[in-house]
Order: C-alpha cells, then structure tokens, then sequence
C-alpha cells in the first residue's frame, strides 16, 4: 500500500512538472540560434570572405556549429580572444599565420587610372564605391571596410590598398618604445 | 539650494578626494609684468587649434592679410575660424607639425609679418547690454574663442547652452606647478576679465558667479575681489592650494559641493566653467571687436635667464619664445608644453602657439628628472590615495596592460582625468597616465570600430536585399510577358470556347477548360506559324519566278541589267541558262580550255552554292514579313542554281548512274532520283514555268543543288574520264552561279562575268570547228537527256547510249588535253 501511494506521489509529481516543462518549452521558445546573433556581433562585419564563407554571418553560423575560431583575419588577435570567450574555447593563433594585429586598410582608386567599368562597384559588399559606368569611381573612405574584394576584379589594378592614416584622435603613445639617449 | 548659495557666499568649500601637493614653483615667473615680444620671422598658425572640425581655408598662398583677419570661417558643427595674428603675406599653406605628442602633421598657414602690424577694421561694441544672445555667440563664434584652459572645448557652444545655468564657475585655480599666466593676467587685467564674466552673465544669466583662485595667488585674489565688488552676483572664491583643483569636476565639487555624473558634463548639473584666459578673450571681442590671436603664454624652467609671462601672438614658434627670454639650453633639454604634471614634451621647438599653450617649460635636469625604468607595482596604494577622481589607478593599471577593455570601462577609466598625481606619487615610477591614454585610444577606436562594423553589416545586409529585389524583378520581367499573352490569349479563347460550348461545357471544372484552352492555343500556335510563312514564301517566289521566267524567256541573250532586286536573279538566271547552252554547244572546246582551272573551280562553286543554300534555307525560315527581297533573292537563286544544276543533272543523268555505285550505291540512288525528279522538273520548268516552281519549296531546291553539286563531285572523283567530261558541263554552269552570287553583292560584277561568258561563249564558237562532231554528239545527248527525262521508260536504254558516248568522248578529251599541253 506504502509503495503505491509513493509510486502515485512520485507519479503526479512527474507528471506536473512535465506539464509545466512542456509549457514552459512552447511558450518560452527561442527563435532561431541566440549564439550565432552573438558571435556575428563579435565579428568585424568587413564580409571580405576570408574565413571561406560568404560573409560575416555565415561564419558566425560555421563557429555556432562547430568551425574553428580563428580564421578571420580582420578581426586580429582580439577577435579570436572575444570568440574564445563566448565559445568556451582555447584561444588560438590566427590560421594562415597572418599577424596578430591586422593593419587597417582601406581601399584608394587612382582616379585618373580609372576606366569606370563598375566592377568594384559590384564587387563591394558594402556599397562603399560610387560612381557610373565611363564614370570615374571612388571609395567612400568611411564606409570602406578595407576587405580586398574590390582589388582583384579591377582590369586596370588602379585600386590600392592603403593603410589608414593615423590622425591624433587614434594616435597612441607608444609605450614599449626604448627611450633615446644620448650619451657623451 | 538657498543654503548652498548662502554657505558659498560664507566662503564653504568642499574639499574633493586626494590631490598632490607639488612644490609650485610659480615664483620664477610672476614677479614680472607680462611683456610683448618682438615679431618673429613667421607665424605658423595651424587650422585646428580646439576641439572640433576646423574650418574652410578661405586665403590663399600669396594673399597679404591683415592683423585679425579671417583665415578660415566657421562651416560645420564645433568649427571655430582662426585669425592672422599680425599683417603680413601667406607665404605657404601646407602640413606642419602641429602642437601634439605626437606633432603629427596638419594643415598650417605660415605667414611671413610685414612688420607693419596693421589691424584690419574692428568692429567695437561698447554696449554689449544692448547686443541679442545670437548676436553676441555670433560675436564669440566669428572671434575664433575656444577654451583657454587647456582642452579647447568651443566656447560658443558652452556659451549658448540650453540648459538652465545656476552657476557660472571661473577658473582662475590655476593649480599646474610653474604656470602664472592667468594669475598675472587676473592682475594686470581684472577688470577686463570681470566685463567678461558680465557678458557671459547676459548670456547664461545663471544665479551665482563664482571665481574659484588659489591661496597661493593673494594679489590676484585681491585684483578681482576689486574689480568684482561692486557685484554680489560675483564671488571671489579662496581655495586650498591642492593639485588639481582647476580640473573642471574637481572645482565644481569643491565650489559648490555637486557631482558632475559619469559621462555627463557641467550643464547637466546646472553648472559651466569659464577660464579666465577664456571670459578676457571674450571681452576683447566683445568690446574691442578684436578676434583671438594673442594669448598669455608663460615661458619658465631653469634654463630660461628671464623667466615670465609674455603676450604670444598665436602661431609664434616656440622657439623664438624661448630666445626672447634667454635660452641656454643644456644636453638633452626638454622642452615641455603645459605644466609638468599633465603637459607633453615637444619633439620640436619649431611649432606654434596655439589657443591652449598656457606654458613652455624649459627645465634642467635637476628640478623636472627624466622618469627612471618602470618597476614593478607594489600594491602600496598611494595612487589609489592621490586620486581625485576616486578610482584604483593600480587596477586600471592591470587591465590596461592585458588590455582588459571590459574590465577598465567597468572600473570607470572614462572618469580619469588624466591629471598624473597617481603617476607623481608612484614610487615604482609607472607611467600610469601614458597607460591610461593607450588604453581610452584603444576602447574608442573599439568603439569606432563597432559601430562601423554595425554600419558594415548594414549596409551589406541592405545591399544582399537591394541584389535580391533586383534578382526578382528580373525574374518578373521574364515570367509577366508570356503570363500577360497567355491571359490574353485564354481570354479570347475562353471567350470563343464558351461560345462554341456554351450549351454542354457548363459542368467542366475550370482546369479541364484551360487544358482544353492550352491544347487549342498549341494547336494553333504550331498551325499557324510553318505553313502560314512557308505558304506566303513559296507564293512569293512564286511570283518571283514567274515574272523572271518571262524576262529570261525574252531576253535570254541579252545580259542588260533591269531594275529592283529580281532583276539580278533574273539576270543571274539568264545567264546561267545562257551559259548551260553555251556550254553545251562549245563543251568540247571548254573542256581543253579549263582542264587546268576544273580543279578549283567545282570546289568553289561548290562552296559557293552551299553557303547560298545555307542561306537560302536561313532565310527561309526566317519571317517572310521581316526580309521579303533578301528572302525572295535568296530563293529565286537558289532556284536558278537548282534549275542549272537540274540540266547539268538531266544531261549527266545517264552517266552518273552507272558510276557511282562504286563509289556510293546509296546516295548514288538517291542523287540519282532527286537528279531525275529535278530533270523532270527543268524539263518542264523549259516549257511552262509559271507551274514548275509553286510545289517546289526552295529550301528543297536549294538541298537538291547541294546534293547535285556533291553527286557532282562523287562522280568527278569516282571516274577521271568522266570528270573531264562532267565537269566541262559543270564547270560552266556553276561560272554564272558565281556571277549570280556576286551580282548580289555588285550589279557590276554580274555584268562583268557575263560579258565575260560572252567573250567565252564567242571564243568558243571560233573554236568549234574542230571539234564540232564532238559538240554535235554532246549537245544532242543533252537533248536526248532532256527527252529522256520525260520518257523514264527509256531511261536506261539511252543512259547506256549516253555513256558510252560520253567514255568516248571523255577519251578524246585526254587526248586533246595531252596534245594541248
């Protein structure tokens, strides 16, 4: 009799808690995958396919099923810290041995090399070139992500890409620099 | 509040965490007077000298300015313009080290001073109670005023702010160690300054004025306690002499007991900081009409002979400071700009005075020492002790060097004020401050970085559905038009079919009736097109034709050219008919003349005529509406062409069939059955023309030539004797095909060829004696042909006949070929 009141207790107590879990599953679902919002986020958004996908956003989907951390090489040493982090995983150098600290670039097109054929226009994934076809082209400098993808198809190779300038606003002191003396 | 203002007014102050107390050093400097320099050489006056964008160039190299004359005007936001500080000539525009720690490069104009030191006119107002609140911004804005104090913050937006202003602080604290310049000025200049604290007063109207000084500047305090007495809306506040209680938040705290929260400013909390520098420039605008390009500049240290403070017109290069006051520099001088608690070591004496050079400090290497090695933190907290911001100078420490960005954001290292007294009390010699800089450089540009990396993905995400839209709307394009036809088309079918079916289709479900729709559009859509066309085209050249036939029939000699498009194929007809019977007639003599050509020429000829019957067969299908001459053309030609290769084919008839079995029994049949079929046709085409074409489809014909021609060359290959003999005919033949082809192109060329058949046809008549009993037997074996063509019954008997006539012939010709050549 003992054993069947507690089968009946133990019983409904599963049955409870299985309703509210089941509730619970419908009521509180999650649209898709929060992790792969949150690794795109980290991501430094160039979309110059480097990492061998198509975009920022379907890495960040490649890491959230289980690629590696460190194929993007915008996002330097920082971002494979940050997605280590978030993934719970050892941080590794960058793949392809680039280095640690990614120079900012962003592209230039020598404008009178120009023959305005619009195909790195096309080639932007940022819309960061205008211009018209016969038209000169230029790089709208603050939107440009310094991604490359607008070099390879150019049939004159007037576009360069250059580093970015340091002004005083992103200057910093250099604090590892050894000090000039001078001695008598 | 009234008790505030009421322990104010009692002299309350409120002492703010930490501070230092470095020894002041300010005695080298404020005994003497402030004096003016002589002019230098030139003046390097840097477009940007505050916070914000700088503004539009409006001279240019070359231009002689006058002293106060607009360099630049004001165009966007936090824009501030700058002035000539004396006349002279813009000897250059161009990159100069600019006044940073970094001296990294930026736009100058470097005036050479004509010595004449001439103002430009001025435009005074002595009554500025009377001038609007935009007026006077506009007064403060067209003057080039930024903050004076050091950070440079445009003080035309401080002064037109929004926010209700309950106190207006001026800053004449001045706690940086060796800096005098604002306590000698508050001496000479106490009422000026004052008439500045009332202009600001009209424009902020705030409750209370305080001026906060410290106690070690007695002859200042008492130079504006005389100049603000007549005033109570003024106070002249004493301060503790603390480092750093001139820094902004520091001094509001310890004025009036408030906190300027994290990230906010001044204004948030009811309260704005003038530098006194700041509030004199204002007045000299104001009431002197004259716009900023002279600034107090104290020039010490001890290696300076006459250490002081001097009027410095801004764009002066150091430098000529330091020479002025007696410069002996000693090895390794440092020159340094600002205090030496948060001021920068130059890289180069040649840079200018800006709006914010309030001191160059030129110090020996006793009283200011180079910073020893950096030694390990010791945890001792005396940073954590000087801070008057209350942070943990130690921590920051950490996570700035293992560039802990979160962590720091977390620990407020925003709030640092960079003053350097964690610096100046580390024992371990931490450059903390430089730490500090790296790290806030590093987190905007993070910060930088995010938000355009938000941008990025924006922008990209737009643009993938931008390509998608447009993916779409090309995809539309492509499916609408048939959609639009086939609803149409259903339409007026429906329409008709409800009609006709109106009486037993009632019941059918709508995808019966449109299966029903769809197999009657195919129907007539498959109907209507092929032999509406091909009906229309053979009609065409049908017409054509005839109309050719009676003009070769009339004037089959004569090679004068008609006018339109179906003359020339007329033309070309006559004249290959003229030429088959030339040919015929003087085929012996032809065929010792062209032995040597007969080579080629078929294979011209016959490439001719396959790129004329590809053409003929292209433009058949193509729509008859579109190219009714070219198509007409094409096929009259064709015609012609399958009409003298027909007679070549009925004169050969008999010959070929025997043949060419060994070479292809097959095609040999069929060739010889179309040959024959087309004889038949040629045969009757002689007669009666007009019934001959109409059945006939031209592309038929034009296949019929084709196959002709290589039954031609099968035949040519397959017997040389009959070759010489075949090809005799076809040779000549295919000679007008040309000249048809040509005549196409050249109604000229066409004339030519057929004078030049004539020519031949004549040559040939002169050399028909010799061979006339041949001529006789070949040309009464083309009639028998002819005949035969008709009589099929007595096709094989006369083929034999013909054939051995032919071998027998063909005979002689070697023979006459090896006797001719």
């Amino acid at each position: 009799m003992t054993l069947f009141y507690a089968l009946l207790a133990l019983g409904s107590l599963a049955l409870i808690f299985g309703l509210i879990l089941g509730f619970a599953a419908v009521r509180f679902r999650v649209q898709g995958s929060p992790i792969v919002e949150q690794i795109d986020t980290i991501l430094p958004q160039t979309q110059c396919g480097q990492c061998g996908y198509p975009g920022c956003r379907p890495y960040a989907e490649a890491i959230a099923n289980g690629d590696e951390i460190n194929k993007c090489p915008p996002g330097g040493e920082a971002t494979v810290k940050k997605l280590a982090d978030l993934m719970g995983v050892e941080a590794k150098p960058l793949a392809g041995g680039e280095q640690a600290e990614p120079v900012k670039t962003v592209a230039y097109i020598r404008e009178d090399e120009c023959i305005g054929c619009t195909k790195c226009i096309q080639a932007c994934p940022v819309d960061a070139i205008v211009g018209a076809t016969r038209q000169m082209h230029t790089v709208l400098i603050d939107e440009c992500t310094g991604c490359d993808l607008c070099v390879e198809p150019c049939p004159v190779d007037c576009i360069d890409m250059l580093p970015v300038e340091t002004t005083k606003q992103t200057w910093k002191w250099q604090l590892d620099a050894i000090p000039v003396t001078q001695i008598d | 509040m009234e008790k505030l203002i009421q322990q104010i007014k009692q002299g309350k102050v409120w002492p703010f965490p930490g501070g230092i107390h470095p020894p002041g050093q300010k005695g080298l400097s404020n005994a003497s007077p402030i004096t003016r320099l002589p002019l230098p050489d030139k003046l390097v006056v840097p477009l940007k000298q505050h916070i914000g964008a700088n503004g539009q160039l409006i001279v240019e190299k070359g231009q002689t300015v006058l002293k106060g004359q607009a360099l630049t005007k004001p165009v966007a936001n936090w824009s501030v313009p700058v002035h000539a500080p004396t006349s002279g000539v813009i000897t250059d525009i161009c990159q100069m080290p600019s006044a940073h720690p970094s001296a990294l490069p930026e736009l100058s104009i470097i005036i050479a001073p004509d010595g004449q030191d001439k103002w430009c006119e001025l435009t005074p107002h002595i009554a500025f109670a009377d001038l609007a609140h935009d007026e006077l911004i506009d007064i403060i804005h067209n003057s080039g005023i930024s903050g004076m104090g050091g950070a440079g913050f445009p003080t035309y937006i401080k002064a037109d702010s929004r926010k209700p202003i309950e106190f207006l602080i001026v800053n004449a604290v001045e706690c940086e160690p060796y800096i005098t310049a604002d306590d000698v000025l508050m001496r000479e200049h106490a009422d000026k300054i004052v008439t500045g604290i009332k202009i600001m007063q009209q424009l902020l109207s705030p409750t209370l004025t305080i001026i906060g000084i410290e106690d070690n500047k007695p002859e200042a305090i008492e130079a504006m306690q005389q100049a603000a007495k007549h005033d109570d809306t003024i106070i002249v506040q004493t301060v503790p002499t603390v480092y750093p209680s001139g820094g902004e938040k520091q001094l509001i705290q310890l004025l009036t007991d408030k906190e300027v929260p994290s990230a906010g400013i001044p204004a948030d909390i009811g309260v704005l900081v003038h530098n006194v520098g700041t509030l004199y420039a204002i007045e000299q605008a104001v009431l002197e009409g004259k716009p900023l390009i002279e600034r107090v500049v104290t020039v010490t240290g001890n290696t300076i002979h006459n250490a002081g403070n001097v009027w410095a017109l801004l764009g002066t290069e150091i430098k000529h400071l330091l020479d002025c006051q007696g410069f002996s520099p000693v090895p390794q001088q440092r020159v340094v700009m600002g205090g030496p608690m948060m001021g920068f070591t130059l890289p180069t004496v040649r840079i200018g005075v800006i709006k914010t050079t309030n001191c160059i400090l030129a110090p020996d290497h006793d009283e200011l020492a180079e910073p020893g090695p950096e030694q390990a933190c010791i945890r001792c907290s005396a940073c954590a002790d000087a801070c008057p911001a209350s942070l943990l100078p130690q921590q920051l420490q950490w996570f700035a060097k293992s560039k802990e960005y979160d962590k720091l954001k977390e620990y407020n290292l925003f709030d640092c004020i960079e003053c350097g007294a964690c610096a100046y009390v580390c024992p371990s010699e931490i450059p903390l401050v430089q730490y500090y800089r790296v790290a806030k450089v590093e987190i905007k540009e993070q910060q930088a970085e995010k938000i355009k990396a938000e941008r990025a993905k924006e922008r990209f995400e737009l643009r993938k559905e931008r390509l998608e839209r447009e993916q779409e709307a090309r995809q539309n394009r492509h499916k609408r038009k048939p959609a639009a036809k086939s609803a149409d088309e259903k339409q007026k079918v429906a329409d008709a079919l409800a009609r006709v079916k109106s009486s037993d289709e009632k019941s059918d479900n709508k995808s019966a009736v449109a299966a029903a729709i769809a197999r009657a559009k195919a129907k007539k859509n498959s109907g209507e097109l092929e032999p509406d066309n091909s009906e229309v085209a053979k009609e065409r050249a049908a017409r054509k034709e005839q109309a050719r036939a009676y003009k070769a029939q009339k004037e089959a000699g004569s090679s004068t050219n008609e006018t339109a498009d179906d003359k020339k194929s007329a033309v070309a007809a006559a004249i290959a008919r003229a030429k088959a019977k030339k040919a015929a007639k003087a085929d012996e003599e032809s065929v010792t003349e062209q032995v040597p050509v007969d080579d080629k020429k078929p294979a011209v000829a016959a490439a001719i005529a396959r790129a004329k019957a590809k053409k003929a067969a292209k433009a058949d299908e193509e729509p008859v509406t579109e190219q009714p001459p070219v198509d007409d053309k094409k096929a009259a030609v064709a015609a012609a062409i399958a009409r003298a290769k027909a007679k070549k084919a009925a004169k050969a008839d008999e010959e070929p069939v025997t043949e060419q079995p060994p070479a292809d029994d097959k095609k040999a049949a069929v060739a010889a059955a179309i040959a024959r079929a087309k004889a038949k046709k040629a045969a009757k085409a002689d007669e009666e023309l007009p019934t001959e074409q109409p059945p006939v489809d031209d592309k038929k014909a034009a296949v019929a030539a084709a196959i002709a021609r290589a039954k031609a060359k099968k035949a040519a290959k397959a017997d040389k004797v009959e070759e010489l003999n075949e090809v005799s005919v076809v040779s000549e033949p295919e000679q007008p095909q040309e000249s048809a082809l040509h005549s196409d192109e050249d109604k000229k060329k066409a004339a030519v060829a057929a004078a030049i058949a004539r020519a031949k046809a004549k040559k040939a008549a002169k050399a028909d004696v010799t061979k006339s009993a041949d001529e006789v037997t070949v040309s009464s074996e083309l009639e028998q042909a002819k005949e035969s063509a008709p009589l099929s019954a007595e096709d094989k008997k006369k083929a034999a006949v013909a054939k051995a006539i032919a071998r027998a012939k063909a005979k002689k010709n070697q023979q006459e070929g090896s006797d001719k050549s």
